[in-house]
């Protein structure tokens, strides 16, 4: 991959010519330039920067982590670490069958509850529609919620998902990991817990060094031969 | 006010200013990204004497709602003099001239900003002025540009500003409190480097049209300046000291 890696901020030419602009950039005349802080790369068709930066906008099938805010007879209303509320529909839960007399809605969800969903659906004109219906999705009854910048989940999960699987593996800890920057880690010893937490607030502290994963290694302790 | 002699010469026969700069010269200016936990994106700013320190939250909700825009997200600035900024304690309370400059800075700053991204949200930015000394509404636009990038708001361009004058029948740049009281013209520019666009124009005093066009050549190469500065804030907050 021929990428050049430069570090740019808004206002600043990634590059000119014919390219596709993807995130965080914009074509002005010949010229593309960034729309926010981050690392541009350069593909063979097209330009994007990664941000550094920023809040949680939802995208169609992230996986998220929601806090049930509150509920109505009809819907879930869920934090997501957003400037928009996930709205989750009791159909969703209930299945087709679900009528607002019959059916109590805090049966199955209540205020606080955390909740492992996909974005079904978002677009600009209303908030977005979240679903658990789905494998691996739905209430999560166990673990610790750690917060981390939105910004840096990409790091925490690593080239092919090699961060996380690293401190999984080494931790004996089950990562959830949401892409608004919410984590949910649960582990059956105390001490794999508060070492998998450590390791996750680390890499949302030091994102930006670039031997993270040695440090990360050094930290859980884990000895070059074991990986 | 603030104990500097009254009788002071604007501009010297070796054109040299009150404060000891040469015509062409900006005072001293430190700007820093960051440094405010709870704020979503923050900047602090040294220009001269003046210190200002902006805090940006959002894109969030819009309370009261009525206020939100079913098309874009809507962007609020309040520019807040504190009571120890100024020699006479000066009243908290928003005056006719903070309403005026929180207007201004927000119609300076959303040209730069793409709300479009983020419809029925809003963005604000809450400006503090720590100390003044002439010239706070360009300090304060350029840290509330570097705040915005730094929290992530997507940009355009940054907004840098710097005021350019007349003192003495002579176009200067950066003009300082004693050269606003007693100087014969001072206009304020906010300009965005990269897309080569003017967002800030204001002028107060009289200039034939030949001093016009030279006070914005020389408050546009002003902003470039400024521009820089702004530009290694962000670079050493996010990538470290001398990151490129």
């Amino acid at each position: 991959m021929d990428n050049k890696r430069k570090y740019v901020i808004p206002g600043d030419v990634v590059t000119t010519g014919p390219f596709r602009p993807e995130q965080n950039v914009i074509l002005e005349g010949e010229k593309i330039i960034s729309t926010a802080v981050g690392i541009s790369e350069i593909y063979e068709d097209s330009v994007r920067v990664i941000s550094l930066t920023g809040k949680y906008i939802p995208k169609i099938d992230d996986l998220v982590i929601g806090k049930v805010n509150s509920h109505t007879s009809l819907s879930w209303e869920l934090d997501i670490n957003s400037c928009y509320v996930g709205f989750l529909p009791a159909q969703d839960v209930f299945g087709r069958d679900f009528s607002a007399h019959a059916d109590e809605l805090a049966t199955k969800l209540k205020t606080g509850d955390l909740v492992a969903a996909r974005i079904a659906n978002f677009d600009r004109t209303r908030d977005p529609l979240v679903t658990i219906s789905d494998r691996d999705l739905g209430a999560i009854d166990s673990g610790v919620l750690v917060k981390i910048s939105p910004s840096k989940v990409p790091r925490l999960i690593g080239k092919r998902g090699s961060m996380i699987q690293m401190i999984e593996m080494a931790t004996n800890a089950a990562v959830t990991i949401g892409q608004n920057g919410w984590v949910v880690v649960s582990c059956e010893t105390p001490e794999g817990l508060l070492k998998a937490k450590k390791a996750i607030e680390m890499v949302n502290q030091k994102a930006h060094v670039a031997n993270l994963t040695d440090q990360i290694k050094e930290m859980l302790e884990i000895k070059d031969d074991e990986t | 006010m603030g104990g500097r002699d009254a009788t002071m010469v604007l501009l010297d026969e070796n054109g040299v200013r009150c404060d000891g700069r040469k015509i062409d010269e900006t005072r001293r200016i430190m700007i820093k990204a960051g440094g405010l936990k709870n704020a979503d994106g923050s900047a602090y700013i040294e220009f001269g004497d003046n210190k200002i320190l902006v805090g940006v939250f959002g894109p969030r909700d819009v309370h009261p709602k009525h206020m939100s825009n079913t098309d874009t997200g809507i962007l609020r600035v309040r520019y807040h003099m504190e009571p120890f900024s100024v020699g006479d304690r000066k009243n908290p309370a928003p005056s006719r001239r903070e309403i005026e400059i929180s207007k201004v800075i927000k119609e300076a700053l959303e040209p730069a900003v793409m709300l479009e991204k983020f419809p029925r949200t809003a963005v604000d930015v809450f400006i503090e002025v720590l100390q003044a000394d002439g010239g706070t509404r360009c300090a304060a636009l350029t840290a509330a540009s570097v705040a915005l990038a730094d929290a992530g708001i997507p940009m355009r361009d940054m907004v840098a500003a710097v005021a350019s004058g007349k003192v003495a029948d002579t176009i200067i740049l950066d003009v300082n409190n004693e050269e606003d009281q007693a100087g014969q013209a001072d206009m304020p520019i906010g300009y965005m480097p990269s897309l080569d666009k003017i967002t800030l124009l204001q002028l107060d005093g009289v200039l034939t049209p030949e001093e016009y066009k030279k006070c914005v050549d020389v408050g546009v190469k002003g902003c470039k300046i400024v521009y820089e500065l702004q530009k290694k804030a962000l670079k050493d907050k996010y990538f470290g000291k001398g990151g490129d």
